[in-house]
């Protein structure tokens, strides 16, 4: 089976810190790869490098596209990486005003993506616009209402429909979760879960919370100071860290 | 032919936050299981017997040695190969009920055997009939097990257990708080998995059921290390 | 040909201003739909009263030219009127009201009924030249979205008139795709004049206050935005001109009374003038009120 996305040694500095060190991982169909670590671990580093929106000292971000196969998405043409974005990737933000449009409708920010790929028939954009609301729990009466008018779940749960009515292969997400309520967490977490399963997604999660990643993902990296210290199983890795730093995040984790 | 094989396995943390310091826990462990039959591990307390079951299962490195669940090498596998082996081989009854927030019972119960592939509807009739058997109030069944009592979350994951016909079964404590009736089921649940040629191995405190159900035991104090 | 006041230089700029101006007119012309940066000079008037409209006509102007100034289609409004004397006074140029007479037409939203013929040359003023602007309001990114051909959001606008009014409600500043390529702002005209876009006339757009030229070489294709189930509709009030009568032009509406009385007339005064001297009567015709 070829990798979705295969990183290899991708490296990134801010001038003479660095920021992720010679990272390397294959990502197959349909896995959940968590990535987590303490804030400056270069966790969101590395999601951006892999995403597109940073540009690495030096590392390939190879994925297999539909039509060409694998490619080395660095070396692509811009439009054909932005492309790549629309369709077959989709990022989402932790902050929700980052990766909606705050402007318009709720049908609009799902139907934008649509329309970016050429949907040109209303009818069709808002059927699918409001398929993908009920998806995401979020009821049709609400289509037409601004995200401002939301909750911070439900502006997540936008996010979420926004990124995924195009079907994309790959989603990255960074801290998907951060900033919700305990209980609007579980949902959203309940909620993802249930659409990976179902479209068979790959995704990369960046998040510093154990938790998420116990229930999203199936596989692990730690990093630590831009380095990838452990990488596992999910459940290896927190039930039986090997590494000093794994060990003290997962005795850190209050237990309720 | 050997459906599960633990051979020459040993194990010892390393407590990096404690001064380095190693414990080895097991040195040449030997274990095989072959279909239609159940070993119970025993041994006292602080023996070994969950650290050699979840290095079986996978959440715990093994150390050194192999250990082979059907056709993975478990001990080498690649994440997605030990995902696999969890999928198609192996079903799991844990002492802990680890489960998404708000799923419904039904769900978690029917989670496995969807995972394997099986049909929806299947999936979901063979969850029912199993959550009946075991005497938890249909009620309930809609409602998500995380505010159940503790004999109500074992008996969701007994049925998720054996939602799925895995050719490989872990049980860890499978009757531990469970009244008489229930207990006389799961002792008929893993019955039925054995006749079907199910590869079981088992830890039981209740010394009855192990002494009903169980082939053979090993002593897992056998593998202490410096024991031998 | 009158003379033009001694103390301005030709048309206002200097001449090297002029010819940054054309550089840019061209090039725009070259690309058409591109918004092509330029220096915009300060003006002897206020930004949003067609400083860029202002600059490209001073740019065009020859001396054997003759100039019409229009403001909604009117020639008699204080901001064409003054524009007009602007350039009398700085070109010392021929002007007129009469369409098929001018050679340069300055605009402000509104392009004329009659229809224009080779040689001629429409100037635009343009407020906010950037059709994504108010979706998107990094330059940084609408510049991209431009050099990629990534409008989806344009639609995203449109959806949402159609979410909201049941109908694509702009009314005004209807977006277009210029030769299959640039999605551009019409500037303020009223979408009932987006048909007219593809002329025969050369239409250049100046936008003074953003500093951005752009154009329509003649018969360039000009398509509206619009979805296959809510085509695009060049649409105008349901009436004919109270005045001349006419059913296909563009009317302004005017109230006459405090009792909501009230008129619509053709929003071109020229051509409402030309067809009443022709003979042709509305409801309201003076000569019939008597």
């Amino acid at each position: 089976m070829t990798p979705l996305l295969q990183a290899r040694g991708l490296t990134k500095h801010y001038g003479a810190r660095l920021g992720c060190g010679n990272v390397s991982f294959d990502l197959y169909p349909g896995e959940v790869m968590g990535i987590v670590g303490e804030s400056g671990s270069g966790k969101s580093t590395l999601l951006s490098c892999l995403a597109g929106h940073l540009s690495p000292d030096a590392g390939e971000v190879i994925f297999d596209t539909r039509d060409h196969g694998p490619q080395d998405v660095l070396r692509m043409s811009e439009p054909a990486r932005r492309m790549l974005g629309r369709t077959d990737w989709a990022f989402v933000h932790q902050n929700a005003r980052d990766g909606l449009r705050m402007g318009v409708s709720a049908g609009a920010n799902v139907g934008e993506r649509l329309m970016a790929v050429g949907a040109r028939h209303y009818g069709d954009i808002r059927e699918q616009a409001t398929d993908w609301l009920g998806r995401v729990e979020i009821a049709a009466d609400r289509i037409d209402d601004r995200p401002r008018a939301f909750s911070g779940g439900m502006q997540q749960r936008l996010q979420i429909a926004r990124n995924l009515v195009t079907g994309p292969r790959l989603v990255f997400m960074d801290e998907p979760t951060g900033g919700l309520d305990v209980s609007v967490q579980a949902r959203l977490l309940d909620l993802l879960r249930g659409l990976v399963r179902e479209m068979g997604l790959s995704a990369i999660v960046v998040t510093h919370d154990l938790a998420v990643v116990r229930l999203l993902a199936d596989r692990l990296m730690v990093m630590k100071g831009g380095a990838v210290v452990e990488a596992g199983l999910t459940d290896q890795v927190l039930d039986d860290p090997q590494h000093g730093y794994t060990q003290l995040l997962v005795s850190s984790v209050l237990q309720v | 032919m050997k459906m599960i094989r633990v051979s020459d396995v040993s194990k010892s943390f390393v407590l990096h936050n404690q001064g380095g310091a190693v414990i080895p826990v097991m040195a040449g462990a030997e274990l095989s299981v072959a279909p239609g039959e159940c070993v119970a591990l025993v041994g006292n307390s602080g023996a070994g017997k969950s650290t050699l079951m979840r290095m079986i299962w996978g959440n715990y490195l093994c150390g050194s040695g192999a250990i082979t669940v059907g056709d993975v090498d478990v001990a080498r596998a690649e994440p997605r190969e030990v995902l696999r082996m969890r999928r198609e081989l192996m079903g799991y009854v844990s002492q802990f009920l680890r489960v998404v927030p708000r799923v419904p019972t039904l769900e978690v119960v029917a989670e496995p055997a969807l995972r394997a592939g099986v049909a929806r509807e299947v999936a979901l009739s063979r969850a029912r009939s199993l959550l009946a058997r075991l005497n938890l109030p249909e009620p309930l069944w809609a409602l998500s097990p995380t505010t159940f009592s503790g004999g109500e979350q074992q008996r969701v994951n007994i049925a998720r257990g054996f939602v799925h016909d895995f050719p490989a079964m872990l049980l860890d404590e499978p009757t531990a708080s469970l009244d008489a009736t229930n207990r006389a089921v799961v002792l008929d649940l893993i019955r039925e998995a054995k006749a079907r040629g199910a590869a079981i191995v088992g830890i039981f405190h209740d010394e009855a059921a192990r002494a009903e159900i169980c082939d053979r035991e090993i002593d897992v104090s056998r593998f202490a290390p410096g024991a031998a | 040909m009158t003379l033009h006041d001694p103390n301005y230089n030709f048309a206002y700029l200097d001449e090297q201003t002029k010819r940054m101006i054309r550089r840019a007119l061209l090039k725009a012309l070259a690309i058409p739909g591109y918004q092509v940066p330029f220096a915009s000079r300060e003006m002897p008037m206020p930004y949003g009263w067609g400083t860029g409209g202002v600059q490209v006509t001073a740019a065009c102007l020859t001396p054997e030219d003759t100039l019409k100034v229009i403001d909604q289609g009117a020639d008699d409004t204080t901001n064409a009127v003054s524009i007009r004397k602007f350039f009398q006074r700085t070109a010392g140029v021929a002007v007129t009201e009469q369409t098929a007479q001018a050679s340069v037409i300055q605009t402000r939203h509104r392009i004329p009924e009659t229809p224009l013929i080779e040689g001629q040359i429409l100037v635009y003023q343009v407020p906010i030249p950037e059709p994504l602007r108010f979706l998107e309001p990094r330059e940084t990114e609408t510049r991209r979205m431009h050099a990629l051909e990534e409008y989806g959001l344009m639609h995203v606008k449109l959806y949402e008139d159609i979410a909201h009014n049941g109908e694509i409600s702009t009314a005004y500043a209807y977006p277009v795709k210029v030769e299959g390529r640039y999605v551009m702002d019409p500037s303020p005209i009223p979408k009932f004049d987006n048909p007219k876009l593809e002329s025969a006339a050369i239409q250049l757009f100046g936008a003074g206050r953003e500093q951005r030229i752009y154009a329509l070489p003649p018969y360039c294709r000009v398509t509206s935005l619009d979805f296959e189930d809510h085509p695009f509709e060049a649409s105008k009030a349901d009436h004919d001109c109270d005045l001349c009568g006419c059913a296909t032009s563009y009317l302004d509406e005017v109230i006459v009374d405090d009792a909501g009385g009230r008129m619509f007339v053709c929003s071109d005064t020229d051509f409402c003038t030309g067809r009443r001297e022709g003979g042709h009567r509305g409801r309201l015709s003076p000569e019939d009120m008597a």
